[in-house]
């Protein structure tokens, strides 16, 4: 009964979006109030379904209900609490309920915070947000339906594949998800934009706040699922370049050059065309990450070739919302009006440039993602890409990047000084040069690169600092005077040089991963082996049973100079009902450097192999993108957004150009 | 020209668009790997022996089926399917063959000695240059070669048992294995 009615929410939810994506919008062109207020209605409405179908699925999963075909494919009785929830978006079915109900939420949002919005821009937001809801529910009912029930229910299930059967990763999809949806919003403000032909300082300040939120939310799904990736695969990886990842990557890439060049467009009412494609671009990549990559036909079409109308259907999808965007933005982009001049070297010149290498950067890892298949489909030779090809083509465009970001916000709007610049990091850089000397005569013989983007690191990190010791006058003026400067600082400053202070750190640990030191070796029970400093000693194999698994755990003694310092047990765990072993890594670790255990196979002789890693500031990766994501937040709680764009351009320029 | 440059990303999508279309029709496998050397000649090598120099040249191998196996240390799946070639090896009815793919000598020295050596004679590959010429997609990568050196039959990845019961075994018998 309970999955009945959340397959009729479901369908009652099409029906009320239809409503949203048509009559809002004739209701904008026409000046009908009531018309477009209906948006806002039908938001509400739609979100309220969508939940609604969504606790029903849940309800069935913790139930166990195994009438359901989703239930039955995806899990087993035995499965622990969280596991039976999170395997609600385990799957294909779930994982696109998750997608709707995320932008019907982000709808139901913007309906409840737009009331500084003029009516009809909202009324087109709500509408582009509704027809984005048609295409996904009609996606959803006809040819992914979650609510199917079985003719003739098993006793159990099938389960869930037991390498997604992590805390880790039980959370990596709603983030991931939130951030991709979210750009649905800078999406339908583009599209609405281009309906009424208008981009002013006002949209951009109406847009920016949701898409920081939804880079964020980005930011840490990606991290959450590199964090998994590097504990969960025994591989000491943290990021592979396949196809899956690269997909989330790209969103982020121009996620992040769309919040830098929306800057401009508040600030300076200029780089409007370009803002607006990347608007659409972003989104529009989240798309082809969802579903091309979720539905698996980037990596393999054997699902598809089951069940061509799915394929068939969500090209169709993309041909409309992405074609549809792009032919309507090559009819009314020519026809905006232009902004404010700029010189090259300025605060707008560096975030061009910013934009200028984020959007090479996202295109390298797009050909990089597609071209292998692209020659494939061409008939052309079989080839593969992967670290290497990043390696030489992405790195290089992010090392002048980052650089750059050191010294962009130094920059004053049209006219920058750039020696002068320069001269006020000088302390940054001679701090970044001997650390770099140092790290160089230490390392002697060992990667100069990563010598290079540790220096790099430093250097970003210095000229933070030097930015915010300028911005406050720290050192040129009583150190009350500077106390209170720091206080009156906007939060949006702060944010930008925690979010710039993350990717140094962040920069920092993935240099950091070229000095890292691994062995692999068979043990026999007691045997042992060296990695570093360190002796590896196995000493026990034991058999533990788990709740729906039993494990094959290793004791194994860490010492250093003849004495323990640890004693760690990674583990492989086997789980009989999909008859598939998982390996269970054991980590060792701070913001030093992680020591890293993977067990693998036994050979015949009962003598297993061990990996062993140990990896100096590995951390510094995720701990980056913490940071990054929390720089996001610390901006989106800037007061300049509640005050609401009413008061547009009261206070001039939020973030004040450094040394005037 | 503002007007030609807004047309870029529509028609770069629907560039994309089109492709997705081809990569979508029913029968297309990205998975495959088919070799282009099948029914081929091998490539002519002639590596650089690994153990008491006993070097390792296509010319020498003819007149008889061999099995040539692209390993290297660094690769785990070969570690995997390492017992096997063992135990294949130990029969004595198959000559075995093994090139060390872009491995330094000694560490592949280091693993056949813990692991067991299933070779008859190995070669250094230490560029990876026989692996190209080859077409190696990635280590573990098997070849299986007629008497006349002709390629046969190309195993991407690990062997696993049924690999070889199934196909490998039948092929050297029809080859007319010694």
């Amino acid at each position: 009964m309970i999955v009945e009615l959340g397959h009729f929410c479901l369908i009652l939810a099409l029906c009320v979006a239809c409503i949203q994506a048509t009559v809002p919008l004739v209701g904008a062109s026409r000046r009908h109030i009531g018309w477009m207020d209906t948006g806002r209605t039908c938001a509400f409405a739609v979100f309220a379904l969508i939940a609604m179908a969504m606790a029903a699925l849940m309800h069935a999963y913790v139930t166990s209900d195994f009438s359901v075909v989703n239930v039955i494919e995806n899990s087993h009785t035995d499965k622990p609490l969280l596991y039976k929830i999170s395997g609600v978006w385990g799957n294909h079915e779930g994982s696109m309920l998750l997608w709707v109900f995320m932008l019907s939420l982000c709808a139901a949002a913007v309906a409840l915070f737009s009331d500084n919005l003029p009516p009809p821009l909202r009324a087109r937001v709500l509408s582009v947000q509704g027809m984005i809801g048609v295409g996904f529910l009609l996606f959803i009912l006809f040819t992914s339906n979650p609510f199917l029930r079985a003719p003739n229910p098993p006793a159990n299930g099938h389960g869930l594949n037991p390498v997604l059967q992590d805390p880790g990763l039980a959370f990596h999809p709603p983030f991931l998800y939130l951030g991709y949806v979210g750009f649905s919003v800078a999406f339908a403000f583009a599209v609405a934009a281009l309906i009424e032909g208008k981009v002013d300082a006002a949209w951009a300040r109406w847009v920016r706040p949701w898409t920081l939120a939804s880079w964020c939310a980005l930011t840490v799904g990606i991290a959450m699922g590199s964090w998994w990736a590097y504990y969960t695969l025994g591989w000491g990886g943290w990021w592979f370049w396949d196809p899956v990842e690269n997909a989330s990557f790209m969103p982020w890439l121009a996620g992040t050059a769309l919040i830098h060049s929306s800057i401009v467009v508040e600030k300076r009412d200029t780089l409007k065309t370009w803002t607006i494609l990347l608007a659409i671009v972003t989104f529009s990549l989240s798309l082809v990450g969802t579903f091309l990559v979720r539905s698996g036909v980037l990596t393999s079409v054997h699902a598809f070739a089951t069940d061509p109308a799915r394929g068939t259907f969500i090209l169709l999808l993309l041909l409309v919302a992405i074609g549809g965007s792009l032919a309507l933005y090559a009819f009314r982009a020519p026809k905006l009006q232009g902004g404010g001049l700029f010189a090259p070297v300025s605060r707008e010149g560096s975030l061009v440039l910013n934009n200028l290498l984020l959007s090479c950067g996202c295109a390298t890892v797009f050909l990089g993602t597609l071209y292998p298949l692209f020659l494939d489909a061409m008939n052309g030779p079989k080839l593969s890409v992967g670290y290497p090809f990043f390696d030489r083509t992405f790195v290089p465009l992010m090392v002048p990047m980052i650089v750059a970001v050191g010294i962009g916000p130094m920059l004053a709007w049209k006219r920058g000084d750039l020696l002068g610049a320069l001269q006020r990091l000088s302390v940054a850089f001679a701090v970044s040069l001997i650390a770099g000397l140092i790290l160089f005569y230490m390392t002697y013989g060992g990667p100069v690169l990563a010598v290079l983007g540790i220096a790099i690191a430093v250097w970003l990190a210095g000229a933070v600092i030097t930015e915010w010791a300028d911005r406050i006058r720290l050192f040129r003026m009583p150190l009350a005077d500077s106390v209170r400067r720091a206080v009156n600082l906007p939060r949006a400053a702060y944010g930008m040089s925690a979010a710039h202070f993350g990717l140094a750190v962040f920069v920092a640990g993935v240099s950091a991963s070229a000095f890292s030191q691994e062995a692999i070796e068979v043990l026999p029970v007691g045997g042992s082996m060296r990695l570093a400093a360190f002796e590896i000693r196995l000493q026990a194999m034991d058999k533990v049973p788990g709740p729906n698994f039993s494990a094959d755990r290793a004791t194994i003694v860490i010492s250093k100079a003849g004495e323990t310092v640890a004693t760690m047990y990674p583990e492989r765990r086997f789980f009989p009902l999909q008859k598939q072993t998982t390996g269970e890594t054991a980590i060792r670790g701070g913001l030093v450097a992680d020591l890293y255990l993977a067990l693998g196979e036994a050979d015949a002789a009962g003598h297993w192999t061990v990996r062993a890693y140990w990896k100096p500031i590995v951390s510094w990766i995720w701990l980056g993108c913490l940071i990054m994501a929390g720089g996001g937040l610390i901006s989106l709680s800037d007061r300049r957004w509640r005050v609401g764009a009413a008061a547009r351009s009261g206070r001039g320029a939020a973030v004040p150009a450094a040394g005037e | 020209m503002r007007r030609v440059i807004a047309l870029v990303p529509v028609a770069l999508f629907l560039v994309l668009a089109a492709y997705f279309f081809v990569v979508l029709q029913p029968g297309y496998d990205p998975h495959a790997l088919p070799s282009a050397m099948i029914d081929k000649e091998a490539p002519a090598f002639d590596l650089p022996g690994l153990r008491d120099g006993k070097a390792l040249a296509r010319d020498t191998l003819r007149g008889q089926p061999a099995v040539i196996n692209f390993f290297a240390s660094w690769c785990v799946p070969c570690r995997q399917e390492h017992p096997l070639l063992m135990r294949l090896a130990a029969t004595g009815k198959v000559a075995v063959y093994g090139i060390a793919y872009k491995d330094k000598p000694e560490d592949s020295t280091r693993l056949l000695d813990q692991m067991g050596d299933p070779y008859r004679a190995i070669g250094i590959d230490r560029l990876g240059r026989t692996g190209l010429d080859f077409g190696v997609y990635g280590v573990p990568e098997t070849y299986v070669l007629d008497a006349a050196g002709h390629i046969r039959k190309r195993f991407v990845g690990p062997l696993t048992p049924a690999d070889i019961e199934k196909e490998l075994l039948p092929l050297l018998r029809t080859l007319g294995g010694s």
